[in-house]
């Protein structure tokens, strides 16, 4: 059983900035990690991947009727070879916001989240308040964010327990006819594919 | 077992900060971040395991805890429980000598196809029990059913509420047996929907749905 004390975390510096560093100095001494790859995996996340990725897919997904089908059914073999597969993101759902239904995504039990289409996640996604409130009160957490349902929209909560990770596809804004893939893209929001926000456009 | 981060409807009671928008918030976030993948690549556990790891910690120091710490937390214990460091080194702030296990670390040349390989969790099993359409009941209490104190994804708040399957995902690897080393354990995957009411009561609005994934062995027919 879990305890409340003796833990070997314990051992290290208290101040966290310290301590990630205590750590990594030793397992670096020890030959287990190579400071240039921690160096390659930030620049990855931080610069190379992130929800540009989902946002290109989402508006590809308003103009191409086939395409869209083919996300909602079984994403995963075109996804690939977009290049937009790889960790936490190896089992993904695409779920639409209709005039019916909003969906919201969260993860109560830690914080999964799709890396490869949205990057790494905010720091309100990871925090107790988004965790323990989006299952239990979603429509306020909503009206915080500033999301205004359309009357008589349910909401549809995905708490994500498993690998699969959920991307919400938000509505695309009125009068958005003649924009471009690229132009639409832009329209396209982090939080809008987390369910937290809408398209650009459509807000209010 | 559910503790502290089963939170779910429970705990974490403020407001959210919609404007904490940052992925890393400070530098040893994205450091802590890297060390954590780095390490997951030596092979000496998966990410059952490191969930496991990290809903270990004491409640105290996981309410305490920002969340990059709580990685950090779950990860240092791992190495130590592993054999991969020592007390004496965390104690010393140094390795001492070079581990056996040093040709698996991860080489920044190895990292982007690393990455991109993903890992991925469907499995071969047995034919699913349950279809799209079935009413289902989730187990309770939401506990791991053969480690006393073990890891599972069912979080308590839907444990004993009736849902419908609604996606069926395949056979995945199943966390409460792969976390505790116990072998992949392969089940049928489903997504199972909940009436908001149903799990809330009357404070939640009628018609809003909750939707979670569950193993088979989660749920009985209702």
């Amino acid at each position: 059983m879990p305890h409340d004390h003796d833990h070997p975390h314990s051992h290290l510096p208290s101040e966290p900035a310290l301590r990630v560093k205590a750590l990594e100095t030793i397992l670096t001494d020890k030959g287990l990690v190579d400071p240039a790859a921690l160096d390659e995996i930030i620049d990855t996340y931080q610069n190379k991947i992130g929800p540009k990725n989902g946002a290109a897919v989402v508006a590809k997904m308003w103009t191409d009727p086939a395409f869209r089908e083919e996300m909602l059914n079984d994403p995963m073999p075109r996804l690939k070879d977009m290049g937009l597969y790889g960790r936490q993101g190896e089992h993904m759902v695409f779920v639409e916001n209709t005039p019916e239904v909003h969906n919201l995504v969260v993860c109560t039990l830690c914080s999964c989240y799709p890396w490869p289409l949205l990057g790494i996640p905010p720091g309100w996604y990871k925090s107790d308040a988004y965790r323990a409130r989006s299952v239990r009160e979603p429509r306020k957490v909503l009206a915080e964010f500033g999301v205004s349902l359309v009357e008589g929209q349910k909401v549809r909560v995905w708490d994500s327990t498993a690998e699969v990770r959920y991307l919400v596809v938000p509505m695309r804004p009125t009068g958005t006819e003649g924009l471009s893939e690229e132009e639409l893209a832009a329209l396209v929001t982090r939080d809008s594919m987390i369910g937290a926000g809408l398209a650009e456009g459509l807000k209010a | 077992m559910s503790r502290i981060h089963d939170m779910g409807g429970r705990f974490g009671t403020g407001a959210i900060d919609p404007e904490d928008n940052a992925t890393f918030a400070k530098e040893w976030h994205e450091r802590a971040l890297a060390l954590n993948l780095a390490c997951g690549a030596l092979g000496q556990w998966n990410i059952d395991a490191s969930r496991h790891a990290r809903e270990c910690l004491s409640s105290a120091d996981y309410a305490g805890f920002s969340y990059y710490e709580k990685w950090l937390g779950g990860l240092t214990d791992s190495l130590v429980a592993k054999g991969v460091v020592t007390i004496a080194e965390l104690d010393a702030g140094r390795g001492n000598g070079t581990s056996p296990l040093s040709e698996k670390a991860l080489r920044a040349d190895k990292v982007a196809a690393t990455l991109a390989a993903g890992s991925p969790y469907t499995r071969e099993a047995a034919a699913p029990r349950f279809a799209v359409g079935d009413k289902v009941r989730a187990r309770r209490p939401a506990r791991n059913a053969t480690v006393v104190g073990g890891h599972t994804r069912l979080p308590a708040y839907a444990a004993g509420a009736v849902g419908e399957v609604v996606l069926s995902h395949g056979a995945h690897v199943f966390p409460d047996s792969n976390a505790h080393g116990l072998g992949e354990a392969p089940e049928p995957l489903y997504a199972v929907r909940f009436e908001a009411r149903e799990l809330w009561g009357s404070e939640a609005e009628a018609g809003d749905e909750m939707v979670l994934d569950m193993w088979q062995s989660y749920l009985e027919p209702a």
